[in-house]
């Protein structure tokens, strides 16, 4: 028994040791968790190339690389971020677009707060989530609430039914789903065919709605400089193009619909 | 040798991460970031947070320590480990389980919601976080506080015909006061550094969930000097509470009358 039991770690460790490459360290937004993940599979299974991914709010992340944290490819939900990382020397190269994204609100399935339409937001009493300003998700929903206003003062309304401002956008949908809040500001791919049931969602109208650009770029100092390109290119393959189309995402290339 | 090579090497470990903060601020910098709205709300918010959490852990901590240093009952061992928990357990953990007990879905959030009262996103959710995770510190104190009353002063009270409350407060609890100082400073000291149950039960509002260490790392994504500030600030407020919490310990050994008195009786 314990021969073999010490013949299963055995064989464990010799496995994982016999990986050729150590894999690739790939920064992502938050809200790129599930496509990338599912990215990573369809690169390994076509290059061999393997992925460990670090995804929080892409302010996190800048900060992160520049006190040294050891990454290959950097991947924000925003260009400020991104030009961050440039102006730092934190990446390599220039930075590409892959994928674009769009603002939701999103409530409880109980909706307890009675939230139907965007307006309902401004009423008082009302618990509203948001990202911190410097994280993407923040900043594009005080842009999306700005553009709502048009003059009004029912930005400012909502801004002060915010209960919490959250450092990423998962935290946001976990809140929310848990009931917590009564209504938050998210990306459109964060609502998942797992979280259909659990929330429900009011559209921004596209004329008030913010795009969402996620650059993505080597990072400087990646060390495992093939496997990041083959991860790079992949997303911006037409088979990547597709795979974040599936995930909600809007197609890189195209200007504002 | 090697003794001391270890010793030097966990003075580095600890002291140098320390020493680089204070090297990181100039000093006229620091005041003059403490007039930073940000910093004050945070600072504010942070010692009205953790007096509060400690005055709640004393008053429910003193009688649970008290229970356990002196009375055995069937599923103590369960008691203690719950109360320990939080030791072990990391905050973010203790966070989402307070969302799920006293969340608005939560199953005591529920009851609460047919008064009125949601505890998410609220100073009192900060509080009760700092509580849930500062208690065992006190209670582990406490009750070796009580527990080092000698059996001998108690049968005496006893004998005298003191009612059990009555020797608590004027034998029990003047013996203890060094433990029960010590606990509480712990516990406030825990409370002021509280970061993971505090974001994920309460959130992040500056003004009214946001403490200290909240700013600390909400500023570290935006503005790195501020950041440091507070850092700063947060490290200088701790030491001084651990610094006193060493007071009261040296004050008992120093003060000659409760031995004394305990070795005249257990003659």
């Amino acid at each position: 028994m314990i021969k073999r039991v010490a013949l299963a770690l055995l064989l464990f460790v010799s496995s994982s040791a016999a990986a050729d490459r150590p894999p690739a360290t790939i920064f992502a937004a938050a809200s790129l968790s599930d496509v990338f993940q599912e990215a990573g599979r369809q690169v390994t299974k076509k290059s061999g190339y393997s992925y460990h991914f670090v995804f929080s709010g892409s302010q996190q992340l800048a900060a992160q690389l520049e006190q040294g944290a050891p990454a290959d490819v950097f991947a924000s939900a925003d260009d400020r971020w991104m030009s961050y990382a440039s102006e730092h020397d934190l990446i390599d190269g220039s930075a590409k677009r892959f994928a674009r994204n769009r603002l939701i609100v999103i409530t409880p399935a109980s909706n307890p707060g009675r939230i139907d339409k965007l307006e309902d937001l401004a009423r008082p009493g009302v618990k509203v989530l948001i990202g911190v300003e410097s994280v993407p998700v923040g900043r594009y929903a005080r842009q999306a609430l700005s553009r709502l206003s048009k003059g009004s003062d029912y930005g400012r309304r909502v801004l002060a039914n915010v209960v919490s401002q959250e450092e990423n956008v998962k935290s946001i949908v976990a809140k929310v789903q848990l009931g917590e809040a009564d209504a938050g500001f998210v990306y459109v791919t964060d609502v998942s065919a797992s979280l259909r049931g659990r929330v429900r969602v009011i559209t921004i109208p596209e004329a008030s709605n913010v795009i969402a650009d996620y650059p993505i770029a080597i990072a400087h100092g990646a060390t495992n400089h093939d496997a990041a390109q083959a991860f790079v290119d992949y997303l911006l393959s037409t088979d990547g193009q597709a795979l974040l189309a599936r995930y909600g995402f809007l197609s890189a290339g195209t200007d504002s619909p | 040798m090697a003794v001391t090579a270890a010793a030097g090497l966990l003075l580095l470990l600890l002291g140098l991460p320390v020493l680089s903060l204070l090297l990181r601020v100039p000093s006229g910098s620091l005041l003059r970031r403490l007039s930073d709205p940000v910093i004050q709300d945070a600072l504010r918010l942070s010692l009205v947070t953790s007096l509060l959490a400690t005055a709640c852990v004393v008053l429910l901590g003193t009688p649970v320590a008290y229970l356990l240093a002196t009375r055995f009952f069937r599923g103590k061992p369960v008691v203690e480990t719950v109360i320990d928990l939080p030791i072990v357990l990391p905050p973010t953990v203790a966070g989402l389980a307070l969302l799920l007990a006293f969340g608005r879905a939560g199953l005591a959030g529920k009851a609460l919601g047919a008064f009125g009262i949601t505890l998410p996103f609220t100073t009192a959710a900060v509080v009760i976080a700092q509580v849930f995770m500062s208690l065992p510190f006190f209670v582990s104190s406490a009750r070796a506080g009580f527990a080092r009353v000698p059996r001998s002063l108690l049968d005496a009270a006893s004998t005298l015909r003191a009612s059990e409350t009555y020797t608590f407060f004027r034998v029990v609890l003047p013996l203890s006061t060094p433990s029960l100082i010590a606990g509480a400073s712990m516990a406030c000291a825990r409370a002021l550094g509280e970061f993971g149950a505090t974001i994920t039960f309460a959130g992040n509002l500056p003004g009214i969930t946001q403490t200290m260490p909240l700013a600390v790392y909400v500023a570290f994504q935006t503005d790195l000097e501020v950041a440091i500030a507070l850092s700063v600030i947060l490290m200088l407020l701790s030491f001084l509470l651990l610094l006193g919490l060493r007071a009261p310990a040296g004050l008992a050994e120093r003060r000659p009358t409760a031995p004394r008195f305990v070795s005249t009786v257990s003659r």
